[in-house]
């Protein structure tokens, strides 16, 4: 196990290595220029300083030299500057908005694990049903409709009539003046709406997957063992039936991971949600080199790492396999 | 509204089962006591009262701010926030007419060469130490340095020397006289004794700004607001708005929104906003409506190295065939006027008797007839076998332009030449395509300067990679008075250049100016003494108030930096 864990470790280096080169090339090959770009087509930015910023960011140097200082900093862990005119270490900027990022998805995905969950078991025990169809329009629905929309149609029925939710941000205007418990229920109250919308829009994917698992796991000879020793349904499906299905379900929570610092731009604009998604447009928009790599640095990362954690946990969680190796 | 609550969830309510029902309820009880909605008091919004100290104004920005060192930054957001913190050596005033900021007064030498700014004293910075001419020389030094990566160095690197005479006395000098000059000392003074011998770049400063200027900065949340006090100390007086807040609202649905449920007090509306969806009672019961010309104009520029384009007949004619009128009352609802040149009306430099061509396809059908261009039978013009079609860019993101781009194209398709629309990303329809000169004709805007000095863009020496000439417009008597006009001092004599100037380009017509538009806002009943005027809205800004009954928000905190 040890073994099998160092190994899959020292593969992720080359792997780690092959995506930032690439990301690199790809980034610095797109059109435009930091710091210059929103200074494009302005009377009052002369050549000699066009030339003077781009020194300034060492964009006058050949690509790979760029890379070979890039990767100098980065293997100390130093993901260098912002190239966006606040000039602030990128990793400052990261941290800052990680937090409400995974915060709002985090809650999402218990969300969507605590409802997903059970309508998938549910639609498999009554596979066919009219409930059944019901709960899987529902959830389709959930998936195929566009969240800006739905969202601003939220918004405006429970922010603009009915007053009853604040319409975008994360803290009311007179936040500092709150009392701590106050604090709690307005950024409570904020986070409602995101957290519903984008847990909306996951619960097909899980309640799907639960569906299929278990329907699989119930056409099993066990499971009519089972039942033909006269066990109640319950004990049949909590016991025998929902431990075995919920293995594939572990892979899903371990892929998930990455997802956890990655925002939604589109999302994330709407509900003026200070997140990752936002930065990191921004960052492309801007050609903010140093933010746009780091993000994709611990984004991949995080994927690298979310799939070894997916498959330890799917080891330890599953003796066959355990014992398979 | 409560009661379409209240009968909403009743109804819901009755379905359910008992104690499921009763914990709803209670549910629901806590829900509503928390949200505490501001219900607005039914105010009379129309006594303008008088002036008062207190309330709180919130704007919404859609992006956020890079960095309130102004030198640092390019993007409206920070320059927005720093326009409030720092002041410069002269403003302009809402008539635009040059006036004393932080100079109280000033002299310019016979020779025009140099200027002698004498400076308010008494004037703090907000930290409490006195603002001194040191200050200007060390804003006007880190400004030139070559090692500060700055976009504004362009009018300070034609000072020849700067010097310090006395504390309140600051002399600078210029190796030709240069009319733009005086307005480019409104760049925001910077604090030397926080910034001197410290790397600019890295300065704290860009995040917690301290300047001289009518507002104190208190706290930005990132990608959530900005929050401004009033400077008690302010050498004008204390503002009477008690508070600013700048929101960051990223989608501008979502801003809308806001304004709709009265959480933002001001916002820049477009033109369907303005005429159609801002129409109700209810709203103009809260919000008063403002517009003003704005600073810009769209336009459509030709590359007159295309051999069809050379020809000015060619262009007046496109002129001629395209209905101003009907973009501007079908595009932005009327909100705009016809351009007639590089200015708007109300700015002293523009000339409103030149050429202008109205919309006229008889005229246009003839000129290009004159032109050598014949009509085939399947209505296509041709000139020796070449059909007449052009593709005209546009780039992405700017609907305005786009929905312009497609009434070109079908009033010209009238009289027979085919245009291809093509819209790219910004970055690329710079890169590929202005840079390298690889266009036929574009739809573009630029920004209406202040002062009228448009040398950057119509002289024949800026036809360069990345200058702004690149239609490559070439007319010699064009560049005489563009220089001249940037060398003399004197406005009357001035005026005469760009007269002739706006005339000339309206016969050669190599852009056609499209419109300029109107800058559409609303803004919160509450807040009197707003003046539209032809700088815009904020020139008095310190002076707008709200009267005692009715302000919405009251401030808790201890007002200090």
């Amino acid at each position: 196990m040890l073994r099998y864990l160092l190994k899959r470790l020292f593969f992720m280096v080359p792997m780690l290595f092959g995506i930032t080169l690439i990301s690199f090339v790809v980034i610095h090959l797109t059109p435009g220029e930091p710091g210059v770009l929103e200074a494009e087509m302005n009377p009052k930015v002369t050549k000699q300083v066009r030339e003077r910023i781009r020194s300034f960011y060492g964009l006058d140097k050949p690509m790979h030299v760029q890379y070979y200082l890039w990767l100098k900093r980065i293997v100390k862990l130093d993901f260098g500057m912002s190239f966006a005119t606040d000039r602030r270490p990128v990793i400052d900027k990261i941290k800052e908005r990680l937090p409400i990022t995974i915060i709002i998805n985090l809650l999402s995905m218990v969300l969507i694990f605590l409802v997903g969950i059970p309508i998938g078991i549910y639609c498999a025990r009554y596979k066919d049903s009219v409930m059944d169809k019901i709960l899987t329009s529902f959830v389709f629905a959930g998936y195929a409709a566009p969240t800006f929309w739905l969202a601003l149609l939220l918004m405006m029925f429970l922010g603009v009539y009915l007053e009853l939710l604040p319409i975008s941000g994360i803290k009311s205007f007179n936040f500092s003046e709150l009392s701590p418990f106050e604090k709690v229920i307005d950024v409570l109250k904020h986070l409602i709406l995101p957290v519903c919308i984008s847990a909306f829009g996951g619960l097909a994917g899980i309640s799907r997957y639960m569906k299929s698992s278990l329907l699989e796991v119930l056409r099993q000879e066990y499971i009519t063992t089972a039942y033909a020793k006269g066990l109640p349904e319950s004990v049949v499906l909590r016991k025998h039936a929902l431990r075995n299905a919920l293995l594939p379900v572990i892979t899903i929570l371990g892929l998930s991971v990455p997802g956890l610092i990655g925002g939604s731009v589109i999302f994330e604009s709407i509900f003026s949600i200070p997140g990752m998604g936002q930065l990191f447009y921004m960052s492309v928009m801007a050609r903010d080199y140093p933010t746009i790599m780091g993000i994709l640095v611990i984004g991949a990362f995080l994927t690298l790492l979310g799939n070894l954690i997916a498959d330890i946990s799917y080891a330890v969680a599953d003796p066959r396999i355990r014992i398979g190796q | 509204m409560p009661n379409f609550t209240l009968s909403f969830t009743f109804v819901r309510i009755t379905e359910i089962k008992m104690p499921v029902k009763r914990l709803l309820i209670y549910a629901l009880f806590i829900f509503l006591s928390i949200s505490c909605s501001q219900r607005e008091d039914v105010a009379l919004y129309d006594n303008p009262g008088t002036p008062t100290y207190g309330d709180t104004i919130i704007t919404a920005s859609i992006g956020e701010p890079s960095n309130l060192i102004p030198i640092l930054s390019t993007d409206s957001p920070s320059h927005d926030v720093a326009s409030f913190v720092y002041n410069g050596l002269v403003k302009y005033d809402k008539n635009l007419n040059i006036v004393g900021d932080l100079a109280e007064s000033w002299e310019l030498s016979r020779s025009n060469l140099s200027i002698v700014f004498h400076l308010r004293k008494n004037v703090k910075w907000h930290d409490g130490k006195p603002f001194t001419a040191h200050d200007v020389m060390y804003t006007y030094r880190v400004t030139v340095d070559p090692k500060t990566p700055t976009a504004y160095a362009g009018d300070f690197l034609l000072v020849k020397e700067a010097k310090v005479l006395d504390d309140y006395t600051f002399k600078v000098t210029y190796g030709k006289p240069f009319a733009p000059a005086l307005i480019s000392w409104s760049t925001a003074i910077l604090p030397r004794h926080l910034l001197e011998g410290r790397d600019i770049t890295t300065s704290p400063l860009s995040r917690k700004p301290v300047g001289t200027g009518p507002y104190v900065f208190k706290e930005w949340i990132p990608g959530d607001r900005v929050v401004l006090l009033a400077n008690e100390q302010y050498f004008e007086g204390k503002p009477y708005i008690e508070r600013y807040i700048m929101r960051i609202i990223p989608d501008s649905a979502t801003m809308f929104l806001e304004l709709k449920h009265y959480s933002i007090d001001m916002m820049g509306l477009t033109p369907l906003q303005f005429v159609r969806q801002t129409d109700y009672p209810r709203f103009n019961r809260e919000f008063n409506k403002f517009k003003y010309l704005s600073f810009s104009y769209t336009y459509i520029g030709y590359n007159l190295k295309h051999p069809f384009f050379k020809d000015k007949r060619v262009r007046q004619a496109i002129s001629y065939a395209i209905n101003k009128k009907e973009i501007i009352d079908g595009i932005l609802l009327g909100q705009g006027v016809e351009a007639t040149g590089p200015y708007k009306p109300d700015m002293w430099a523009y000339n409103k008797d030149v050429r202008r061509h109205e919309y006229n396809k008889e005229k246009a059908i003839s000129l290009l007839y004159e032109a050598k261009f014949k009509k085939g039978s399947d209505g296509v013009l041709r000139r020796d076998g070449n059909p007449f079609e052009f593709t005209l860019l546009v780039n992405q993101g700017n609907d305005v332009r786009i929905k312009c781009a497609e009434l070109v194209q079908k009033r010209l398709s009238e009289i027979g030449i085919t245009v291809k629309i093509r819209v790219i990303e910004w970055a690329s329809f710079i890169n590929e395509f202005i840079d390298k000169r690889n266009f036929e004709a574009v739809i573009l805007g630029w920004t209406i300067p202040n002062d009228p000095d448009i040398y950057d863009i119509w002289h024949s020496s800026k036809q360069g990679v990345k200058e702004l000439n690149f239609i490559s417009f070439e007319n010699k008597e064009v560049d005489e008075l563009l220089v001249k006009a940037r060398h003399t001092l004197n406005r009357e004599e001035r005026k005469k250049y760009y007269f002739r100037i706006q005339e000339i380009l309206a016969e050669e017509e190599p852009y056609t100016f499209l419109f300029v538009p109107y800058a559409t806002l609303a803004i919160h009943k509450r807040f009197k003494g707003i003046e539209p005027s032809p700088s815009g809205l904020t020139h008095n800004f310190i002076k707008w108030y709200v009267p005692e009954g009715q302000r919405r928000y009251k401030i808790n905190a201890a007002v200090s930096p």
